[in-house]
């Protein structure tokens, strides 16, 4: 059984790569993407891996980033992503596997198949090589250009091959030669098996060990002594004595539902009420291999366009959440927004859907979502009561509040929608230096007001770049109404989002910038939570009413 | 034998600690009748700062005349175990609320219901133990008694920021002063206030307390 492996070369930049590609051409009028372009991939920083058009200008693995952009100036600047890495291999793996069922991805951008047989040969070409050539071609149809193919007795020989090989092409080691090729290899090759190899490789070189034939010569007993376990097998890999065998993956199921609507629907009352045994098949299919979906992405197709949509639950879909759901993705598609009465009914939708599919984004094992013994009777009446508020006023109109971390009033929460997770939420157990610390304001304002403090000769308050007030506060005004001042305190300063404010980011530019904040206490006892902002405005934030 | 089973199981027989007898007949004689499908007036537990002050009970309309007030009033009942929700607050300072005593994880929020408040405050009560309600303006006799009746059918209490025709008990705060605070000096740290309940044709009771 000859085993061929599949090695596209600094796949981590290729899935960057294409994921930019992908990203542009969804926005539209994106900056055009060259795939042969010079491209990193950074992680703290430091670059872990470059493609050919970077390395020929001399950009090199653990470089840091200025030294990479100071010798090629127009480098693309990918973040790693392993989750990137890994979804995008996802196509490659199933254009192989149209060609060849049986695949076993080891990483993101190195894979094996067992080898097709001598029946593939034509045209004076070996069976493997012109296996190799189909692959090939079908790669860069899906847009992968720089593959390489090894083929040999093992697993570990084929990678070796495949690595040695040229662009598009397969490297085959004759039957029983796996030794014979693996000895002839410097022992660098081996520092591609991660920190481990490399080890290794750095030891043997100073040992005057050019060859891993010189490596091989050395005895059995002395090797497992001096080099560990991975040592030991290397050597009997170079030896010609190991055989790993590859597991190949089982294709995934297939657990989307989709229904079409022949002919297609104009209103969402009735897709809503016409996809709800697909629903159900949906969380049944799900539920006999026992798991239960947690993230589903909702597809509805109109005559025209199509709306895309990735729901995220708190516990786990059911089949009543998943039409509610499609509901609320046609209703947010409409025209009229806003909030809706109850009466009208019938609403029309921009265009008449014709197909509504369900895929499944994250599933896990039904075992953690299952009710506990005793039921959560309360919870599910609280579930099915809010659902009935959110069919009134719109789902995003019940809303959760959660705790984040931040330096403002209004940073340090976020009110999460009904049914949905939180996510990208800022961490609440760092110390925020610049916040203000005691009691929380219990009004949080959601667009602050507008107000003005002034001393007591009637010039506006400010305060100077180190962080000094120009005056005694001595009246406030908020909503034209004018208090006295009783007590005050502050300033807090900060200075956040400055990089913002110099790129010019009018989006961003409002929380970006010198401010400062102060507690007032009107001779009222109100207290406000102001905030100063430069150049020299005032807001109310928030209120300890 | 079975004593034997039972401590086998680590699972002792004692007497309840029970603080006040006539506390506990009571509610219990409440839940009787609630079984029995009388109406009743249940407790609905309030935090200690609030106990000599006012009393909550299920099928009732407490008004207050401040967020935290509002906030204190709900973080009983969320500190039990039960389901709280906030009607028409669309400034709600949710650190506040948790500084508190309420658990935001049991909490609902509807920021702006809009000209809905009413259906949608009336759908809240059905499922929610507590309901602070800020309604939007002037509230009719109708409707007021619309979601008294409902209150008293689910077994709720509604408390009311701003004007509402029948208050079991009105509760203001009086005499509001800050600690920690001064001239460009120190921060808020504590409010010493002196809180006031009026109604039920009762003498307005008084505590100082610190919120």
């Amino acid at each position: 059984m000859r085993t061929m492996v599949l090695w596209c070369p600094d796949w981590s930049v290729t899935a960057g790569m294409l994921e930019l590609a992908d990203s542009s051409a969804g926005a539209g009028a994106g900056p055009d993407v060259d795939a042969a372009a010079p491209a990193v991939v950074l992680a703290n920083n430091v670059v872990v891996v470059c493609n050919a058009a970077a390395r020929a200008e001399g950009v090199r693995r653990g470089q840091r980033r200025r030294d990479a952009q100071a010798r090629c100036p127009d480098v693309v600047l990918l973040a790693a992503n392993p989750d990137r890495d890994a979804r995008w291999f996802e196509p490659v793996l199933a254009v192989v596997e149209e060609v060849r069922p049986g695949v076993a991805p080891l990483r993101p951008g190195l894979l094996a198949v067992p080898a097709p047989g001598r029946y593939f040969a034509r045209g004076g070409l070996d069976g493997e090589e012109a296996a190799a050539a189909v692959l090939a071609e079908r790669l860069v149809r899906a847009g992968v250009w720089d593959s390489r193919f090894g083929a040999a007795d093992d697993l570990y020989t084929a990678e070796r091959a495949a690595r040695q090989a040229s662009p598009q092409a397969c490297l085959s080691i004759s039957s029983g030669g796996s030794g014979e090729f693996l000895r002839g290899l410097p022992v660098t090759v081996l520092a591609d098996d991660g920190p481990e190899g490399a080890e290794l490789a750095g030891l043997l070189r100073r040992l005057g060990l050019m060859l891993l034939a010189d490596f091989a010569r050395l005895g059995a007993g002395e090797v497992a002594n001096r080099f560990g376990s991975y040592g030991t097998d290397v050597w009997r890999r170079v030896q010609g004595r190991e055989t790993t065998r590859l597991a190949s993956r089982t294709p995934p199921p297939e657990l989307a539902c989709e229904i079409s609507f022949e002919p297609p629907l104009e209103s969402a009352e009735a897709v809503t009420f016409s996809v709800r045994t697909t629903a159900e098949r949906f969380v049944v299919g799900l539920a006999d291999r026992q798991l239960v979906a947690t993230s589903v992405r909702i597809e509805a197709e109109f005559e025209e366009g199509v709306s895309t949509r990735t729901w995220l639950h708190p516990r786990c879909f059911t089949s009543r959440d998943l039409v509610d759901r499609v509901h609320w993705q046609l209703q947010a598609g409409m025209a009229s927004s806003g909030l809706r009465s109850r009466k009208s009914t019938g609403e029309t939708i921009a265009s008449a859907v014709t197909v509504v599919r369900f895929l499944p984004d994250v599933v896990e094992p039904a075992g953690d979502h299952a009710d506990g013994l005793w039921g959560g009777g309360a919870e599910e009446q609280v579930v099915r009561g809010v659902a009935r508020v959110q069919a009134m006023v719109g789902y995003d109109a019940v809303r959760i509040p959660v705790l984040q971390g931040g330096r403002g009033a209004a940073d340090r929460q976020a009110l999460v929608p009904w049914g949905e997770r939180p996510v990208g939420l800022r961490p609440v157990d760092r110390p925020w230096p610049g916040r203000i610390p005691g009691p929380a304001p219990s009004r949080v304002f959601a667009a602050p007001l507008e107000a003005e403090v002034v001393d007591e000769a009637a010039v506006p308050v400010a305060v100077t770049p180190r962080g000094l007030v120009t005056g005694e506060p001595w009246r406030i005004r908020i909503d034209r109404h004018w208090c006295p001042i009783a007590s005050w305190a502050g300033p807090w300063p900060i200075d956040e989002g400055w990089w913002l404010a110099s790129a010019g980011s009018s989006g961003a530019g409002s929380a970006a910038g010198r401010a400062a904040r102060f507690q007032v206490v009107g001779v009222d006892g109100r207290a406000w939570l102001l905030c100063w902002r430069s150049p020299g405005s005032w807001e109310v934030e928030a209120a300890y009413d | 034998m079975f004593e034997q089973m039972f401590e086998y199981g680590g699972v002792s027989v004692r007497p309840l600690e029970i603080d006040d007898p006539r506390a506990v007949v009571d509610q219990l004689r409440g839940r009787i009748a609630a079984l029995e499908g009388g109406p009743t007036r249940l407790h609905v537990p309030v935090l200690p700062v609030l106990a000599g002050l006012v009393q909550l009970r299920t099928g009732g309309v407490y008004g207050v005349d401040s967020a935290t007030l509002g906030m204190t009033l709900a973080a009983g009942a969320s500190q039990a175990g039960e389901w709280v929700g906030f009607a028409g607050w669309d400034d709600f300072g949710a650190e506040a609320a948790q500084q508190r005593g309420i658990v935001l994880g049991r909490t609902v929020l509807v920021p702006a219901p809009g000209e809905h408040w009413l259906e949608v405050t009336a759908a809240l009560v059905d499922v929610l133990k507590v309901v602070v309600l800020r309604p939007p303006g002037g509230v009719d006799a109708t409707s007021a008694s619309l979601l008294e009746a409902r209150l008293r059918a689910r077994s709720a209490v509604l408390v009311v920021q701003g004007e509402w025709p029948r208050c079991e008990a009105r509760i203001s705060a009086e005499q509001v002063a800050w600690d920690g605070i001064g001239q460009g000096r120190g921060r808020l740290r504590e409010r010493r206030t002196t809180l006031v309940a009026r109604g039920g044709g009762r003498m307005p009771a008084r505590v100082d307390v610190v919120l």
